[in-house]
């Protein structure tokens, strides 16, 4: 049987995978796509500059073979929004100062839009006083929960006002937000 | 990374059949990339086992199936483990990011290897990275080596904090290998050092994790208390894993695992004899740390790690027997 050549959707576009199996995800985002708002880091897990969302869940491009993403609907910051169309969490990252040299933004931006599922899929984090429950979106909670995205600049605190503030205007916004 | 070939495994009988000719497993990857990029492991051929259905939490009696492709992130957010065995979402939780969980597996997770520094760099000499080079952190910089399980060979520690709740929890891991299955009870899957730190588990060659069982609820209360060094995505310096039951002011039953302390998760049964049936007090709680730590010893660096086991035992006994 003739089968397909390996191919993921990123941004929605269809796009071969490299024959190079050594290749990782974010290097293939970068030199061969082109897609060059992620950012490579550390290169090792632990900065999170390289978030990118894999079937809507956050991952560390950095620690993934592009190979073993065939079929997968992958979403870099260039699909979240653009210069003349931010996405509300891009918007707020500008109102609220969440960066200085920008270089770890587009992985914030990326792992803060999962967040975001997260919480209204109802996940705990180390912070929630019973997994059980639902958890409630504090401070606490987001900051926990952003622990995986490095900022040596220091943004946080801006960073996390940005977060409170999307999370405030959905909650307030009558309809899905767009 | 060094040039390998990869194959894509579609069920677990592939898996295991590439398994028996020499390939290596990869399911998330988070550590064996990493690995593989520092030329630590450098494997020939691997096989993808992402896609082999493995990927199931279901039932198992009173108990539950965690398949071994379950994501961590996926474990830990189940209603299930949320509700019977807090313990276990709590474990994962405390370790890695978000980013880590929603790749990183059940049964990579349990195959995740030591964070000692000389493990990872290639210029040290280090027996589990390379059998016979010597260990350099017994005079080196052990503050986060292991003080107990340890051998003239090795005394680096398994890092994880998922294994430590399992531990606790009784879990048994599920196998399929040339042989047939194997149930191993995760107390008995990590391997002490000895003279042969190269292997970190019992897993023999061609041998596949297929799932994580975990027994009946306990209904007991259940803690992960996590001492690190940065309040969040750290691994721990130490690490209890408490599931607990009172009764008429007693402590009725008791199970006790502690992270980060051994060179394996750590379990003694010696421990949770002396806290069965007596009421809790600091003197109880410290008694349980004596004989907990009795035959621990320090490396220098690592010393700091026995009073510090000590108290979190102690912190977390406090806060499982409060009425």
């Amino acid at each position: 049987m003739a089968s397909l050549p390996p191919t993921a959707h990123v941004n929605g576009l269809p796009q071969a995978l490299p024959d190079d199996p050594r290749r990782t995800l974010l290097d293939w985002l970068r030199h061969d796509l082109g897609l060059t708002g992620t950012k490579k880091g550390c290169d090792h897990g632990q900065c999170g500059a390289c978030t990118v969302l894999v079937d809507g869940r956050r991952i560390n491009s950095c620690l993934s073979l592009a190979a073993l993403h065939d079929g997968d609907h992958i979403e870099t910051i260039e699909g979240i929004g653009q210069p003349e169309a931010l996405a509300p969490l891009q918007r707020a990252f500008v109102t609220h100062d969440g960066f200085q040299c920008g270089y770890c933004t587009p992985g914030q931006i990326c792992s803060a839009t999962a967040l975001m599922a997260e919480l209204k899929a109802g996940w705990p984090s180390a912070v929630s006083a019973d997994v059980a429950a639902r958890p409630n979106p504090t401070r606490e909670e987001l900051r926990e929960r952003m622990s995986g995205n490095l900022c040596r600049c220091g943004a946080y605190s801006n960073i996390i006002a940005a977060l409170e503030e999307v999370i405030a205007n959905e909650t307030t916004e009558t309809g899905a937000p767009a | 990374m060094k040039p390998f070939a990869l194959d894509h495994a579609a069920s677990p009988d592939a898996a295991l059949a590439a398994l028996g000719k020499g390939a290596t497993a990869i399911a998330g990857g988070t550590n064996l990339i990493d690995l593989m990029k520092l030329q630590i492991a450098t494997p020939e051929r691997l096989v993808s086992i992402r896609r082999t259905g493995l990927d199931r939490i279901a039932p198992d009696g009173d108990g539950l199936r965690i398949g071994a492709l379950v994501t961590n992130a996926d474990c830990a957010a189940d209603p299930r483990v949320r509700q019977d065995w807090p313990l276990l979402s709590q474990a994962i939780l405390a370790g890695a990011s978000p980013q880590l969980r929603n790749r990183a597996t059940t049964g990579g997770n349990l195959c995740q290897r030591t964070r000692c520094g000389y493990f990872y760099d290639t210029t040290q000499a280090c027996n589990k990275r390379e059998a016979g080079s010597g260990c350099a952190a017994r005079d080196g910089f052990n503050r986060i080596h292991a003080v107990l399980g340890t051998s003239d060979a090795c005394i680096a520690t398994y890092p994880g904090d998922m294994a430590v709740a399992l531990l606790a929890l009784d879990a048994v891991v599920l196998t399929q290998g040339p042989y047939g299955p194997r149930q191993i009870p995760l107390a008995m899957f990590h391997r002490e050092p000895g003279d042969d730190p190269t292997r970190d588990n019992v897993l023999q060659p061609g041998e596949l994790i297929t799932a994580v069982r975990l027994p009946a609820p306990t209904g007991g209360r259940q803690i992960y208390r996590k001492v690190r060094d940065r309040a969040s995505y750290a691994f721990a310096l130490v690490s209890v894993a408490v599931d607990l039951t009172m009764e008429e002011g007693r402590i009725a039953r008791c199970a006790l695992a502690f992270g980060s302390l051994g060179t394996v998760p750590w379990r003694d049964p010696a421990v949770e004899e002396v806290l069965i049936g007596q009421e809790p007090s600091p003197a109880l709680f410290a008694r349980a740390a004596e004989v907990l730590l009795h035959h621990a010893r320090g490396f220098g660096a690592n010393d700091f790690k026995i009073p510090l086991a000590a108290r979190a035992l102690a912190a977390t006994l406090a806060q499982a027997t409060k009425v």
